[in-house]
């Protein structure tokens, strides 16, 4: 089985810099992880290959530098590793994203399987896996908990949403965007780090790109744009609870709260 | 934009554009060959015509916004309810929808029963109700669902969508605005319309203190999602003028790559959503033994313990018990922070909520911002200070 992962290189802290012309996020210079949540995507992908056989590819778009979180992924398991990098991507939204990532699907040949985390702790939105499934034309089944049989036309899922436990099977190729918790992701293997150090990580750019239509990536490609950034109003009303200790400020703060039947 | 155009000269309707299409986005109609929203331009029916009666045309972005009127609210049913966010969406759009002089309409796409929730719906303001009830639709699967919607959007051109930000929306609503080639803003907090009828959506931006107002000022219809509890829900009206249509049902929507093989009830339990009070661990609660202190109060309220995202990646909590934008949103009566810094992505799941505390000893810290009473204090003195207050109140 063909099966690529998407996976996205994220900020390493909770703050990040804002570029204020277009909104978007400015990566260069901050720390940054891979997004915890695709490790799990990337470990399922690699026990579906333990189980019936086939290759697993990570795939990404972001700057040059998300090398260093392909050579991660070659180290817990993953045969093949690609970067959608250019400077003409910048800026992307959902559509954009998904689109490009869908263009690099098509110049990997297709694939009979895309795993995604069930989302990003930068952007949050949950999005670009559905969508990219949308661009393909494939299903799609979004927060997986289980898989719970894989043959070579199909792969069978369970979903917890909310109030029902859905389980599902989808024909092959599909997307799947895998919850947290579905396994225990492997760590970096050191024999395989050093099996996989000369293994080179694929760069494609736009000039790559079987659509040559510049107004479909990146910022142009992008049909929501940045209005303004802003930080929000304080809340109305403030009090400092008083106290030179903590049991003179809890004091403070149970009367309060009982005063006004809050507690 | 491009589109594909059809040269009728050359064309002899045989067909190989409409079986070669991975999307099923042609048909041949009467007058020729028509395509349909799944057009995906992808190209291969150019490639494929014995022909070459097809050709791409390439156009300048000249559509008319006021083509796409409306709102229409996707009614999300769970185990055949409605979805209480569902009436919250309600409310947001009639607000805007009187601002622009629009309808609001409404969508339910469900199994056996779905018509019954159609009345309602119209009880909380909506002009008209469509309805596709089919034993098919009874579970969610993605491909289907998102052919169902199409089908109403393409039908009667809403200016714009709104989903709620709910497992089975999130879902969704990407699907559908990538069909359309148009953007989609999740987790907005506020919404509002301008004269030109585009959205003014407000949603936090990644990482710092920040808000972002989000436009989609090229394309229609523009698609928002919307958190459950983040908006007022819709006040019933006096007298229902709204009505009910069922929509058909051609065989082939039903079309689908995916089989539900079961779907069973999970069993209940108070989500944190629906909790008054709420004590929150951060990451100043360094450990186990934090931990178990803010749980003792939380006990002590009568409430739930819920945590920040760093505190459920360290396996402190899990994912049903989080609070922010990759776990839940809530608006309890009372919420005290401890040990919390206040990152943009945890505020903004929690400021619809009445009364906030802060407890951290980072008097600079960011949650000091959005809290009503701060403490600027070691929460390992004050949480269990006021454990004991609480719970000698009890006695009395």
């Amino acid at each position: 089985m063909k099966i690529i992962v998407c996976m996205k290189q994220v900020p390493a802290g909770t703050t990040a810099e804002i570029d204020p012309e277009t909104g978007a996020m400015k990566r260069s210079s901050a720390a940054t992880r891979t997004n915890p949540y695709d490790l799990f995507a990337l470990e399922t992908a690699i026990r579906i290959r333990e189980q019936v056989g086939g290759t697993v590819t990570a795939l990404t778009m972001g700057p040059a530098q998300a090398e260093e979180m392909m050579k991660d992924a070659y180290a817990m398991g993953a045969d093949d590793a690609v970067i959608l990098s250019d400077r003409k991507f910048a800026g992307s939204d959902v559509l954009a994203t998904a689109f490009t990532l869908s263009q690099g699907i098509a110049l990997l040949g297709g694939c009979d399987l895309i795993l995604c985390g069930r989302q990003t702790t930068d952007g949050d939105t949950a999005q670009v896996g559905p969508a990219l499934a949308e661009y393909l034309g494939i299903p799609h089944a979004a927060w997986v908990a289980e898989i719970t049989g894989v043959s070579e036309t199909s792969i069978s899922v369970r979903q917890d949403l909310v109030s029902v436990s859905q389980e599902s099977e989808l024909l092959l190729p599909c997307l799947i965007t895998v919850d947290k918790d579905i396994n225990v992701p492997r760590l970096p293997s050191y024999r395989l780090k050093k099996a996989t150090e000369a293994r080179p990580v694929k760069i494609f750019s736009y000039k790559d790109m079987p659509e040559q239509d510049m107004s479909k990536f990146g910022l142009l490609g992008s049909p929501t744009n940045v209005v303004e950034m802003f930080t929000p109003k304080p809340a109305e009303k403030q009090v400092e609870i008083p106290g030179s200790n903590g049991s003179e400020q809890a004091q403070a703060l149970f009367d309060i709260l009982t005063a006004k039947k809050i507690i | 934009m491009s589109f594909l155009k059809f040269d009728m000269e050359k064309c002899t309707l045989c067909g190989v554009c409409v079986r070669q299409c991975p999307f099923q986005g042609l048909t041949i109609e009467s007058d020729g060959i028509q395509v349909n929203d799944k057009c995906r331009l992808c190209k291969l029916c150019i490639k494929n015509c014995p022909q070459d009666a097809i050709i791409l045309e390439q156009k300048s972005d000249a559509f008319d916004k006021s083509e796409w009127r409306d709102f229409l609210i996707y009614a999300e049913q769970v185990q055949g309810e409605v979805h209480p966010v569902v009436s919250e969406l309600i409310g947001e759009a009639r607000k805007m929808a009187a601002k622009a002089g629009f309808k609001v309409h409404a969508v339910l796409a469900g199994g056996p029963g779905t018509r019954e929730n159609a009345d309602r719906l119209l009880r909380w303001g909506v002009d008209t109700v469509y309805v596709y009830e089919h034993e098919e639709l009874a579970a969610f699967r993605s491909d289907v669902y998102t052919d169902v919607l199409a089908d109403l959007i393409s039908e009667i051109r809403p200016c714009s969508v709104l989903i709620g930000g709910t497992a089975l929306g999130r879902s969704l609503a990407p699907r559908l605005s990538t069909r359309f080639h148009t953007g989609l803003t999740a987790d907005c907090t506020t919404l509002d319309i301008l004269e030109n009828t585009d959205m003014v959506q407000i949603r936090p931006a990644f990482g710092g203190n920040i808000m972002a107002q989000i436009a989609i000022s090229h394309s229609r219809p523009q698609f928002a999602t919307v958190r459950y509890r983040v908006l007022d829900r819709a006040k019933p009206v006096e007298q229902i003028t709204g009505k009910v249509v069922i929509r058909p049902i051609p065989e082939r929507m039903m079309d689908s790559r995916i089989r539900v093989i079961k779907a069973e009830p999970i069993k209940r339990v108070r989500t944190i959503e629906e909790e008054d009070i709420l004590v929150v661990a951060g990451r100043g609660v360094k450990n186990e033994n934090g931990v178990e202190l803010c749980r003792k109060l939380a006990e002590a309220l009568g409430g739930q313990l819920a945590f920040t995202r760093p505190m459920v990646e360290n396996g402190f909590g899990d994912q049903p018990h989080q609070i922010g934008l990759s776990g839940r949103t809530v608006r309890p009566k009372l919420i005290i922070t401890c040990g919390v810094s206040g990152a943009i992505q945890f505020t903004t799941c929690m400021t619809g909520s009445e009364c906030i505390v802060a407890i951290n000893n980072d008097p600079e810290a960011q949650i000091f911002k959005v809290a009503h009473y701060c403490i600027r204090g070691d929460l390992f003195d004050v949480v269990p200070a006021l454990t004991r207050l609480v719970e000698n109140r009890k006695e009395d």
